[in-house]
């Protein structure tokens, strides 16, 4: 499903990606992990389509980037750690923004459906501004399967959400996650990529530097193959 | 997988796509940006206050500071005019792009499978819709307070035309500043020299209407803002899509 080839980005004289691999089946749900500046992000905004690569061939859903990103945006679904929905617009109406740039009908049933899903549905005119950060971030997750995308990439996405917040957050991603969609998730939290991830990819120095499967490996002894990997 | 025009059933809900191409899919996500910018500021009015509080004080102390008599007044009054509405305007264009910027709405927008021109003239037409609504505001105001009529429609058509030079032009200016740290210093620097040759033949055209000229002079300079309106409209379509992209 997610298809990379020899990936290079770099920002001036910068190198972030140097020469990244990675492949992800359909279905699969992987995490990416690796410390601060090791280039998670940026790799996750080439999938996406909003950054180009300098060189390599990224290939998403069959489609390559960035020739054909708008094949790939009709399939991608994206959550950052940044909500990307309007303050100033209740919860229904961003949905309704997004269902009609994504050109799709029957939106009184289909929002309503997803804010059923999200869990917000009591609240779903309320400003989006007035809801709480574990709120936005459900509210994004709703936002980024509307269209009922193949693939959903979440750029750490329990940022800034607190103990319940994030648990309750993790049950939604396994609930969207488990109705056969793809996902790559990039995390600081080896314990939560653990958990919700069938595959964990360590990102270091621009590569993937490590790629175990999760009943590979016994979860206490991943912390120590992270350092081992990342401080090599 | 999605196809355009498909509908598949996943967990319980049906999710139906509508053709994704074509003009009718481009025209209501243009729709959909205006609809979303003008209901965002009427509940946040935080765009419209600030252009129209800045416009309103420009023209008061152009008012204290020149006092003239009508005939210098009508020389002087485009060019305070266009000073106000441009000086106005970047205020907007910097607002109107920092709200998609700061929660990351850009982004959200830019994942969205239309053509990318699509934002742009959504975000142009709803800059343009604040725009003229601050106009609409000063217009009378300085009327009154300057004694003069403005409501002449050779005036009102060029001050329409200037408007869309200057907002197809900040829109795009805007988009790439968006990016910038400094982007409210950055607008205008990078704005009024680019901005020039609209703002040049809108202030001659409307010195040209205000003074009573024939036509025939101020024909060319409307010819050359409708031109300039045409030419950057043109480029913009050509390059947003990169301006937009990191």
């Amino acid at each position: 499903m997610i298809d990379v080839r020899g990936l290079v980005k770099t920002f001036g004289l910068k190198s972030v990606l140097r020469g990244l691999e990675f492949h992800v089946d359909r279905g699969e749900f992987v995490a990416l992990v690796g410390p601060n500046g090791a280039g998670k992000t940026t790799f996750l905004r080439i999938l996406a389509s909003l950054a180009r690569p300098s060189m390599g061939e990224v290939r998403v859903a069959g489609y390559r980037l960035p020739a054909q990103a708008a094949a790939v945006r009709v399939r991608l679904g994206v959550v950052s750690h940044q909500p990307l929905l309007y303050g100033d617009l209740t919860a229904e109406e961003n949905l309704f923004f997004y269902s009609r740039m994504y050109g799709l009908t029957d939106l009184e049933h289909r929002v309503g459906a997803i804010l059923e899903m999200v869990g917000l549905h009591a609240r779903r005119r309320d400003l989006v501004r007035q809801y709480s950060r574990g709120m936005q971030q459900r509210l994004a997750i709703g936002r980024a399967i509307l269209h009922d995308p193949d693939v959903l990439l979440f750029d750490e996405p329990h940022t800034g959400l607190d103990q319940e917040a994030a648990a309750m957050l993790d049950t939604l991603l396994q609930d969207v996650a488990a109705r056969g969609r793809t996902v790559v998730m990039t995390s600081h939290n080896l314990d939560r990529a653990a958990d919700l991830a069938e595959r964990i990819d360590i990102l270091s120095k621009g590569v993937i530097a490590a790629s175990i499967k999760r009943d590979e490996i016994d979860p206490l002894d991943l912390p120590k193959l992270y350092r081992s990997v990342t401080h090599a | 997988m999605p196809e355009a025009g498909s509908t598949r059933v996943v967990g319980d809900q049906p999710v139906v796509h509508r053709r994704t191409g074509g003009l009718g899919a481009y025209l209501r996500s243009i729709g959909a940006i205006i609809w979303k910018d003008l209901v965002a500021e009427l509940r946040s009015r935080e765009l419209l206050s600030a252009m129209l509080v800045f416009a309103l004080l420009v023209v008061l102390i152009f008012n204290f500071a020149l006092e003239l008599d009508i005939r210098t007044r009508e020389t002087v009054t485009s060019g305070v005019l266009w000073v106000t509405f441009a000086f106005a305007g970047t205020l907007g264009l910097n607002r109107s792009m920092a709200v998609e910027k700061d929660r990351g709405c850009l982004d959200g927008l830019l994942l969205v499978p239309v053509d990318r021109t699509a934002i742009y003239f959504g975000k142009v037409i709803g800059n343009l819709v604040f725009m003229l609504i601050v106009e609409a505001i000063v217009l009378p105001l300085y009327s009154v307070l300057y004694n003069i009529n403005l409501f002449q429609p050779g005036l009102l058509a060029v001050i329409l035309l200037g408007s869309i030079g200057y907002v197809a032009v900040g829109t795009l200016l805007s988009s790439m500043a968006v990016h910038a740290r400094t982007r409210d210093v950055l607008l205008p620097i990078l704005l009024f020299p680019v901005v020039l040759p609209v703002l040049v033949p809108a202030i001659k055209a409307s010195n040209g209407f205000l003074q009573g000229f024939e036509m025939a002079e101020i024909l060319p300079w409307l010819n050359l803002l409708i031109v300039y309106d045409v030419i950057f409209m043109a480029v913009a379509f050509m390059v947003f899509d990169y301006v937009v992209e990191e």
